[in-house]
Order: structure tokens, then C-alpha cells, then sequence
């Protein structure tokens, strides 16, 4: 009988908090991200992106806008957890995140079900959105990613050889290299070596010592940070010397400062790189980056993250309305908003058609090769 | 496979498995003495990691003064462990000091969340232990020498102070039955802060080695090489050093040569190792090298 009390009681209290919400005081979108565990570096920098976001666009609607984090782990059961948290106990009226494909997954349905938009900075995989009316995301999808790095591979490093190691727990890691061996072997590359690893691993001496023998002219190692970075230190030590090409998930100061002079070299797919950045949006970002963090530059988590920030906040403003479905369908009629990251839409599913980066570490930093237009 | 891969995947296998031996040692032996499996063995190792990277970052410390530094204070971070969180539940069901130590390491991974943040850090490698040996076609670091020679020195040191000092020899007496000991007039606390400061010691070298060979450090690091310590202990017989050691190496073979043999199982080689775990216990609960035990 007391549990019921509470329950009506609680149930009352969220009534009248949803209707005070109504009232245009402060706007409260939920910051789904992970700020600790295996992939900490992206839910972090991307929590400097929209802070920077937020000085640059501070209210919506006449409300303040107000953005309530809440850390996935980078793990999938805490992603959804976390979620439901949002939803249920800080009320949120949209959401930005989740950072990496795996975590949006076990989240996405539960925001699917509440009808609260949910726009992921940089989840690649396209199931991430795939039949859900209130998932979108700013970043292009992987099939696209994985078609461009086998070109790369193959037209440019003219590579005919190329040998894989995926991280098999992560759905990111294993849609992106199914997608670059078709690709790949489409263009008449062949695979010689599949090797499997995962998050938590960090020996890759037996993957290695597997594929040497095969001599690949690329490694394509489509895996996060600090896993790519640990890998490519332990070829060069065990003298395999083919080029090791990345996907999105690589650019992280950390890949750098684990893997030091051993990822010269490692070229990968990506949103974004200041030296390409041109709208003026782009501009003022940037400048505001230095003056914040001036012994960091802005990396595609920062800039991805900023511009689900204001496209969720363009899709607000058009809707007129913090109602999940009036912004849901503002959303999916986004035309060529001027972001950080380039001219983007919201095209079919609830996918960005937008250009993308390649990028190589060079100098210890991440330096810009060419753009790709979709 | 090749001889000259078989030969490299073998050198491979022996480098990791070193590994596990060095970590599982420190968890066998409070095992051994205590009777606890000390959950927060891997955590400890963790800290050990962050104390000898903030000793050479921050009181810019030449690393085998830092290394010794970081040692120390682990080893002082057991005593109080110890004093704050097992002491208490000394005398309660060995079901509580179980749960405790649970709670121990999370408490020192969150802490460790909060103190030092969820980045990872890149750890210092000297170029002593990262250089390259090649050997034909065959490679390795040196680190990968080092590793089984500190494991060689540190199990001779710990028999050595079991088996050859009065402090040891308390210890010994107190994994036969402690309530004797105390009648005996022996401070029970007092060893048993001895037995826990050693371990964390030897859990925080473990873990400078660890990551001089991953040069990565994390507040999470301490999971995989605490479960795979904890595999490694009872493949050899939990509570006998040397079997921790040779269960260590054995681990780290199997691990290889899955993932050699069989590369597509490479994504489930921890499974693996677990089902290793469940078989042991089923068939051969007292492990390797392990003696029935008393209870």
C-alpha cells in the first residue's frame, strides 16, 4: 500500500515537472555519453564540443538550454541503463549521443519508445537507425566509410594484399570491416588474413605473427583508439611493416600519445579536420576551441558532437514545440544545415549525407589528406 | 604453421604467459596464508601503475626510483586496506571477506575514476626493456626477457621470506589455524598487514610490467589481469606460488596458440580461459600442483 503511495507520488511529481518544462524556463537535453571506460576519450571530447556549443548557442525558444549528462561506461548495458535514467528521471525532451554503434544500439529502442530524439555525434553502423522513427545522427555510415578506405587502400597505397583484425565484440568494428573486405574484394584486392581480437585486449602478438607470414600490403584495423594504437606499436616491434589504415574511431589524442612514433603512418577515414574546416560556424568553433583548450586541437568528437548540438537545436526552433514528435519531424527535414563538419542533411533512416576526411598522423599529429564528397 | 611461426608464437605465448605467472603469484600467496581471494588484487595493481606514472610525471623521477617508489606505496596502500576494510570482518563467515574485497575494488576503481579520470595514460617505456631483438626472423623486446627473470626473482624472494624469516614463519602458521597462533602470543594482525602489504608489492610489480609491455594505463586495468591472475592461481593450485607461476604460463601458451591454431576463434579467447577455469574446477578443483586441502 505504501509502495503504491510513493509510487502516485512520484508519478504526481513527474507531472508537474513535464508541465514546468512547458513553461520555457530551461530546455533539458540529455548528454548520453561515455565519459569513462574503453572509449572515454570520445564521450569526454565530445562533452567539450557542445560545452563550447552551448557558449555559442546558449538558448532555444526563449528557454535556457541546459544539458544533463549521463555516463554509458562505454559499456551497452550501462548505455541503456543510462537511458532510461535520462528519460525517466531527468526528463529530458532529446537526447545527444551515444558516441560508438554498439552503445546507440542497446539504447536506441528505449528512446524509440519514450518518442525522445536521440541524435548520435558519430555512430557509424548503419542499424544504429535503421526502422527507428527517433534516431538520427550527424556522421555518415560505415558501408560508405568502408567502400572509401578500400579505394584508398587499393588506388592510392596500391595495395593488392590487405589482412584485417577486427574487435568482434564491438558492432562498429565488425560492420566496418565486412564492408571494406567486400568493397575491397570487389575491386579485385584480396583479403589474405582475418584475424579477431577484443576491447579489452591488449596483446596482438599471435595476430600479428599470423599474418606476417602472408606479407600484406595493407592492414586495415577498422578497431577504436586504444586498441589500433597498442596493435600498430606491436607490428613495427615485431617487424610487420605494411601500413596500418583505421577507421573514424581512431582520431583520439590517445592514439597518438599510447602508440607514439610507431603510428606515423596510420592513415584513417573521418568526419573532420580543422585545416578542412570552412563555414563560418566551423570558424568560430575553432577559434573558441584554442582559447579553451590550447594545448589540444579539435578532433571529429568535438566538432560531431557540437553540430548534433545545433542541428538538434535548428530542429527545435522549426518545430516550434519541445514535443518529442514535433522535433522528431523537424529533424528528418533537415536540408543542408551548415555544420562544423560540412554541409549535412538528414537524408533516408535518419542518416547524414555529408563529405568525409582522410586523415594520417604525421609529426605526432593528425594531419589532412583529401576530402570525399557523397 | 611453419616451425619458424610455431617458434615465434611460442616466444609470443611464453612473453604473456610470464606475465600471468608475475601477477597470479601475489594473488596465490594471500590466498595461501589468508584463505581470501583478494578481489581487489587486480586494483591494486592498477593504483601501483598510476603511483609510478605520477611519480616520474609529476617529482619527474629517473623510473627505476619512481618503479621502487610506486612498489612501496602499494604496499602501504595494502596495510590499509587491510586495517580498513578486512580487519573488520576478520572474525565474520570467509563469505564476508569475500564481499568486502569486492567492495574494495570497486571502491578503488571509482576512486581511481575520479582522482585521475577515464582517459588512458600513455606509460613510460625505458628504452632498456623496448628494444628489439631480432633473431633471424624471429622477434621479441627485451621486456619480454625481463618479465620471466623478475618472475624468477620475486618467487625466490617470496620463499625466501616465507620459509626463511620469523615473519614468514608466522605466516605459515597462521594458514594452518590462526586462533592458535594468537594463543602463541603472535600479533595475527599484524602479519596478516605483513602478508598484505607484500602482496600488493608484488601486485604492483606485476603491474609496472604490465605496463611497460602495454604502455596503457586506465582505471579499468586491473580486471583482465586480476581474472586472468586469478585463472592462472587456480590452474596451479590456489595458495602454491610456484603453481601460480607455472598456471601463469601455461594460460598464456594456451592463449597464444588458440589464437595461432585457430584465428577465427580469436575474438572468444577469453571464453576460453574461462571454460579452462570451470573445467578445473569441476575435475580438479586442487589444480596442478595443489596438495588436498585441509577443509
Amino acid at each position: 500500500m505504501k509502495r503504491v503511495f510513493i509510487g502516485t507520488a512520484i508519478l504526481f511529481s513527474g507531472l508537474f515537472l513535464a508541465a514546468g518544462s512547458y513553461a520555457a524556463e530551461t530546455i533539458k537535453i540529455g548528454g548520453w555519453l561515455p565519459m569513462t571506460g574503453a572509449v572515454a576519450a570520445y564521450g569526454q571530447d565530445a562533452w567539450g564540443g557542445i560545452q563550447i556549443a552551448m557558449e555559442m548557442k546558449p538558448s532555444v525558444l526563449g528557454g535556457k538550454v541546459e544539458v544533463v549528462v549521463a555516463d554509458t561506461k562505454s559499456d551497452k548495458i550501462e548505455a541503456a541503463n543510462a537511458m532510461s535514467r535520462l528519460i525517466e528521471k531527468d526528463r529530458v525532451i532529446a537526447a545527444i549521443g551515444e558516441m560508438i554503434s554498439g552503445d546507440t544500439l542497446a539504447g536506441g529502442p528505449i528512446a524509440e519508445k519514450a518518442k525522445v530524439p536521440v541524435v548520435s555525434p558519430t555512430a557509424t553502423n548503419p542499424l544504429v537507425t535503421q526502422g527507428k522513427k527517433y534516431v538520427f545522427r550527424v556522421c555518415f555510415i560505415d558501408p560508405v566509410q568502408g567502400d572509401v578506405a578500400a579505394k584508398y587502400a587499393f588506388n592510392t597505397l596500391k595495395a593488392k594484399k590487405a589482412a584485417l583484425i577486427v574487435d568482434k565484440s564491438q558492432d562498429y568494428c565488425v560492420g566496418l570491416a565486412k564492408f571494406f573486405k567486400d568493397a575491397f574484394s570487389k575491386l579485385g584486392g584480396k583479403i589474405v588474413a582475418e584475424t579477431f581480437c577484443v576491447t579489452e585486449d591488449k596483446d596482438f602478438s599471435a595476430q600479428l605473427s599470423t599474418m606476417k607470414p602472408t606479407h600484406p600490403e595493407v592492414i586495415y584495423a577498422p578497431n577504436y583508439y586504444s586498441p589500433v594504437a597498442l596493435f600498430t606499436k606491436q607490428a613495427r616491434e615485431l617487424g610487420v611493416k605494411a601500413p596500418v589504415l583505421s577507421g573514424d574511431g581512431a582520431q583520439a589524442d590517445e592514439l597518438i600519445l599510447i602508440g607514439g612514433k610507431e603510428v606515423e603512418g596510420v592513415a584513417f577515414t573521418g568526419h573532420f579536420n580543422a585545416k578542412a574546416a570552412t563555414s563560418p560556424l566551423a570558424k568560430d568553433f575553432i577559434a573558441r576551441f584554442e582559447k579553451k583548450f590550447p594545448n589540444k586541437e579539435p578532433n571529429a568528437f568535438h566538432a560531431l558532437a557540437a553540430d548534433a548540438y545545433f542541428v538538434l537545436l535548428d530542429a527545435i526552433t522549426r518545430a516550434k514545440s519541445t514535443h518529442g514528435e514535433a522535433i522528431r519531424a523537424a529533424l528528418a527535414k533537415t536540408k543542408n544545415f551548415e555544420a562544423i563538419s560540412g554541409k549535412l542533411s538528414i537524408g533516408e533512416d535518419g542518416n547524414a549525407v555529408k563529405p568525409m576526411v582522410i586523415n594520417v598522423v604525421k609529426g605526432g599529429k593528425f594531419e589532412y589528406l583529401t576530402t570525399i564528397n557523397p | 604453421m611453419t616451425f619458424q611461426l610455431f617458434l615465434q608464437q611460442l616466444i609470443n605465448g611464453v612473453s604473456l604467459g610470464s606475465l600471468y605467472g608475475l601477477v597470479a603469484i601475489g594473488y596465490t600467496m594471500v590466498y595461501g596464508i589468508l584463505r581470501l581471494i583478494n578481489f581487489a588484487h587486480g586494483d591494486v595493481l592498477m593504483v601501483g601503475c598510476y603511483f609510478a606514472f605520477y611519480a616520474i610525471l609529476i617529482f619527474s623521477l629517473p623510473w627505476y626510483a619512481s618503479f621502487l617508489v610506486a612498489i612501496f606505496l602499494a604496499a602501504a596502500l595494502g596495510i590499509v586496506i587491510d586495517r580498513g576494510a578486512y580487519l573488520p570482518v576478520r572474525k565474520a563467515p570467509r563469505i564476508s571477506a569475500l564481499i568486502t574485497a569486492i567492495g574494495v575494488s570497486f571502491l578503488l576503481e571509482n576512486l581511481a575514476l575520479v582522482i585521475f579520470g577515464g582517459r588512458p595514460k600513455a606509460f613510460y617505456r625505458p628504452p632498456l626493456f623496448g628494444r628489439v631483438i631480432e633473431w633471424g626472423d624471429l622477434r621479441f623486446l627485451t621486456l619480454s626477457l625481463w618479465i620471466p627473470f623478475m618472475t624468477f626473482v620475486l618467487i625466490i624472494l617470496l620463499l625466501l621470506i616465507i620459509y626463511r624469516t620469523r615473519a614468514g614463519m608466522a605466516m605459515r602458521a597462521i594458514s594452518q589455524d590462526m586462533e592458535t597462533v594468537r594463543l602463541m602470543g603472535v600479533d595475527v594482525n599484524r602479519i596478516t598487514s605483513m602478508t598484505f602489504a607484500l602482496g600488493s608489492a608484488l601486485a604492483a610489480a606485476g603491474g609496472i610490467l604490465w605496463a611497460l609491455k602495454f604502455p596503457q594505463i586506465d582505471p579499468y586495468m586491473g580486471i583482465i589481469p586480476g581474472l586472468k591472475a586469478f585463472v592462472a592461481a587456480v590452474l596451479g593450485g590456489i595458495g602454491n606460488v610456484i603453481g601460480a607461476a607455472a598456471g601463469g604460463f601455461l594460460l598464456g601458451l594456451l592463449e597464444i596458440m588458440l589464437v595461432a591454431l585457430i584465428p577465427s576463434l580469436g575474438g572468444y579467447k577469453d571464453a576460453f580461459v574461462f571454460l579452462i577455469l570451470i573445467g578445473i574446477l569441476l575435475f580438479r578443483p586442487v589444480g596442478m600442483m595443489g596438495e588436498k586441502l585441509p577443509d
